[in-house]
C-alpha cells in the first residue's frame, strides 16, 4: 500500500511525515527544502504503509525541478492513495493545488493543516461542508502537534483498500490555472467565514526585521551571535573530546609496538575517527541545530528579501543566499540545495560560488593554522578574502554568463514558532549523512594515508605536484595532503601533522606558508561529497567546470595572499 | 501604471504582466494572477526587492519583476 503526500511549499507537509516517520524528511520553513522525495514504511492498525514525502509544488503542471519530480512520481508509480496536505491559513491557494489532484484517477483524502494558524487568524472553516461539495475525505489536522494525524491515515488507508468513485468529484472539468484559482476563491468564500483576526508580535516582527536599515543590524547580530554561538561551543567541545581521543589512541596503539606498520595504521585509521569525533562534529551540530532554528522560524527567506539587492551584485537573486550560509556549514546540502532555483544557469552560478564557502571542514583548517598560529585577526582576515573573491569569482561568471531572469519571485511565509522535535530531526537528518558518507571515507583515507607514508609513497607524490608547491612557496611535504584533501578537508589538518611529522605547525611552516597553503585548502577542488552531488546535480560536465574553476580561483587567491604577505613581512623586517 | 510605481500599502488590482508568457507563468505558479488585487507592503533599499500582499500571503518581487506587473488602482 503506497500514500504519497503532495502539498504546496510550506503547508507542513514534511512536518507531517517527520510526525509519523521521524528523522527522515527535511523540513524548513523555506520553499523547497524538500527537493527530492523520502520514503518511510509506517504501521497505521496494523496495515503497513509506504509513505512517500513529495517535493512542494505550487502546481502539478508546473516546470521547476521540484514540481515536475512531484508529477513525474504521481504519474509513473503506482500509488494506491493520495493525501494532499491544504494549507488552511490559506485555503483558497491550497485548493488550486487540491482540484488538481481531484482530476487524478485515485483515491484523494485531503487534509486541512495549520488549522491553528487559521484560527489565530480568526478563519473558521467548514470542512465537513467542503468533504461533501469536492467528494473526498477532508480531515482537520495540526501536524506540528500531531492532532489529527492518526483519524488522517486512517481515512487515508481506508481511501486506499476501498477504492474512491471519481466521476463525483469537483472540478473535474476545470483545465486552466486561471480556472482554478477562480474556483479556489469561490471554494474559499463558500466554506471559510472570517472572524476578528488577532494581531499580536508575529504580526509586527516584520517590522523591525525587514526594516531599510534595522533589518541589515538584526540580521549583522542575528549571524553574529549565531556564528559566536557555533564557534564558542565548537572550541568548548573539541578541547576535551581531543584530548580524550589522542589519549585512546595511544592506548590502543601501544600494543603494536612502535614504528611498525599496524601501529601507524591504527594511529592513522584513529586520526580519522578523531578527525570526525572531535573536530567537525563539535562544529556542524552546533552549526546544523542553529540553522534548523532559523529555517523553522521563517527567517531565512526573510534574509533572501534583505539580501536580493546585494546578490545581484555577483549576477545571482536572493534565493541564492541559502547555498551560501548552508555552505559554512557543509557544501553538501549547499549544492543541493541550489535545487530550488529555476534556471539552469542561476544553479550552476550559485553551485560554483557556493563551493567556494569555506565549510565546517575547512574552518578547522582555518581555526587549526591560520586562527591557532596566526591570530583571529587573520582569520577574519581569511573569511573577508574568502567573501571578496566569491564576489569577484561571481561578477566574472556574469560576464561570462549573463542574468537573463527578471529577478526574484519568493513567498515570505508567516513566522512559526519552531518545535524542538523539528529542528531535533533536520540537525541529525544532515548530520547523519555526514556519519554515513563522509566519516567512513575520512576514515579510509586517514589509513591509506598512513599506509603510503609507511611505504615512502609519499615522495613520488609530493614530486608530482611539486610544481604547485614550489610556486606557492610551500614545502614539497605538503603535496601529498593537498592532493588528499580531495578526500576529505577536514583530514586536511591530520594530514598536514603526518606529512611534517608534528602537529606543532608553527615550528616548520613560516606565516605565509601558513597562510598561503590555508587559502589554498579553503578554495580548491570541494571534497569528494561535494564533487559526488554537483555531478548529481550538474552532471559531468558541470561538476568538471566547477573543479577547474576553483583551481584557478585557489591559484590566484593563493599567490596573491603569497605575494602580499611577503611584501608585508618584507616591510615589517626592514 | 506599473506595480514598481504604486504607494506603499495602497491597494491596486493587476491588469497584465508584460515581458513574455514566462513570467506570467511563473508568477501563477506562485499564485499570483492577473485581476488579483496586490499591496505594496516594503520596498528593501538599493534597489532590492519589493514585499507585497496578494490574497492574504506575502511574497517578495525583484525590481525587475514589479516593473512588469501592470496594475491599475481601485475606486
Amino acid at each position: 500500500m503506497r500514500c504519497a503526500l503532495v502539498g504546496r511549499p510550506n503547508c507542513g507537509k514534511s512536518t507531517l511525515f517527520n510526525q509519523v516517520a521521524g528523522y527522515k524528511a527535511e523540513t524548513g520553513n523555506f520553499h523547497g527544502t524538500t527537493v527530492t522525495f523520502t520514503a518511510s514504511k509506517v504501521r497505521v492498525t496494523g496495515t503497513v504503509l509506504d509513505l512517500v514525502d513529495l517535493p512542494g509544488a505550487y502546481t502539478l503542471s508546473g516546470a521547476s525541478p521540484a514540481e515536475r519530480e512531484a508529477q513525474r512520481y504521481l504519474d509513473q508509480e503506482p500509488v494506491d492513495v493520495i493525501v494532499g496536505v491544504l494549507d488552511a491559513s490559506h485555503l483558497s491557494q491550497s485548493l488550486e493545488l487540491g482540484l488538481e489532484l481531484l482530476q487524478m484517477d485515485k483515491p484523494v483524502v485531503l487534509a486541512l493543516n495549520m488549522l491553528d494558524e487559521a484560527a489565530r487568524l480568526g478563519l473558521h472553516i467548514n470542512g465537513a461542508g467542503l468533504a461533501e461539495k469536492l467528494g473526498v475525505p477532508v480531515l482537520p489536522l495540526v501536524a506540528s502537534k500531531g492532532r489529527g494525524v492518526r483519524n488522517l491515515f486512517v481515512a487515508a488507508l481506508d481511501a486506499a483498500k476501498n477504492g474512491q468513485p471519481v466521476n463525483h468529484r469537483y472540478g473535474r472539468d476545470l483545465r486552466t490555472p486561471h480556472e482554478r484559482h477562480a474556483a479556489g476563491a469561490e471554494l474559499a468564500e463558500a466554506f471559510v467565514r472570517q472572524g476578528e483576526r488577532h494581531l499580536n508580535w508575529r504580526d509586527r516582527l516584520d517590522d523591525a526585521l525587514l526594516h531599510p536599515v534595522w533589518g541589515y543590524a538584526v540580521l549583522l547580530l542575528i549571524l553574529y551571535i549565531f556564528f559566536q554561538t557555533v564557534y564558542g561551543l565548537g572550541s568548548v567541545l573539541e578541547t576535551p573530546l581531543l584530548a580524550a581521543l589522542e589519549a585512546l589512541t595511544a592506548k590502543v596503539a601501544a600494543p603494536f609496538g612502535e614504528g611498525t606498520f599496524w601501529s601507524q595504521l591504527v594511529i592513522g585509521t584513529m586520526q580519522g575517527v578523531t578527525g570526525g569525533v572531535a573536530i567537525v562534529m563539535p562544529y556542524l551540530l552546533p552549526f546544523l541545530l542553529g540553522l534548523g532554528l532559523l529555517e523553522d522560524i521563517g527567517y531565512l527567506p526573510r534574509v533572501a528579501f534583505l539580501m536580493d539587492a546585494m546578490m545581484h551584485r555577483i549576477g545571482l537573486h536572493g534565493k541564492a543566499i541559502v547555498p551560501f550560509i548552508l555552505g559554512y556549514g557543509c557544501n553538501v546540502p549547499a549544492v543541493m540545495s541550489t535545487r530550488t532555483l529555476e534556471e539552469p544557469r542561476d544553479r550552476f552560478m550559485a553551485a560554483a560560488l557556493a563551493t567556494l564557502v569555506p565549510c565546517a571542514a575547512r574552518l578547522s583548517v582555518v581555526f587549526g593554522l591560520v586562527a591557532f598560529y596566526l591570530g583571529p585577526v587573520a582569520a577574519m582576515g581569511l573569511y573577508a578574502f574568502n567573501l571578496f573573491v566569491i564576489a569577484l569569482t561571481g561578477r566574472v561568471l556574469t560576464r561570462l554568463m549573463p542574468e537573463d531572469t527578471p529577478g526574484l519571485i519568493l513567498e515570505i511565509p508567516p513566522y512559526r514558532v519552531p518545535t524542538v522535535r523539528n529542528v531535533f530531526n533536520k540537525a541529525w537528518f544532515r548530520v547523519r549523512e555526514f556519519v554515513v558518507e563522509a566519516w567512513p571515507a575520512l576514515i579510509a583515507g586517514s589509513a591509506v594515508l598512513a599506509v603510503l607514508n609507511f611505504v615512502n609513497a609519499a615522495r613520488y607524490i609530493d614530486l608530482a605536484v611539486r610544481p604547485l608547491t614550489w610556486i606557492l612557496g610551500l614545502p614539497a611535504e605538503v603535496g601529498l595532503p593537498l592532493i588528499f584533501g580531495i578526500l576529505r578537508k577536514e583530514l586536511s589538518l591530520v594530514m598536514l601533522g603526518q606529512a611534517l611529522g608534528t602537529m606543532d605547525f608553527g615550528s616548520v611552516l613560516n606565516t605565509v606558508q601558513l597562510f598561503t597553503y590555508s587559502v589554498f585548502v579553503v578554495f580548491y577542488v570541494p571534497c569528494l561529497a561535494t564533487l559526488m552531488v554537483l555531478r548529481r546535480e550538474l552532471g559531468n560536465k558541470g561538476m568538471l567546470w566547477i573543479s577547474g574553476l576553483t583551481v584557478v580561483v585557489a591559484l590566484a587567491a593563493a599567490l596573491v595572499s603569497r605575494l602580499v604577505l611577503s611584501l608585508i613581512v618584507l616591510a615589517q623586517s626592514a | 501604471m506599473r506595480l514598481i510605481e504604486t504607494e506603499q500599502n495602497t491597494w491596486v488590482q493587476v491588469t497584465g504582466v508584460k515581458g513574455g508568457r514566462g513570467l506570467q507563468e511563473k508568477l501563477i505558479q506562485y499564485g499570483f494572477f492577473i485581476g488579483d488585487r496586490v499591496r505594496v507592503l516594503r520596498r528593501a533599499p538599493l534597489g532590492g526587492p519589493l514585499l507585497i500582499e496578494v490574497s492574504g500571503r506575502e511574497m517578495a518581487l525583484g525590481r525587475g519583476v514589479a516593473e512588469r506587473i501592470e496594475v491599475e488602482s481601485l475606486p
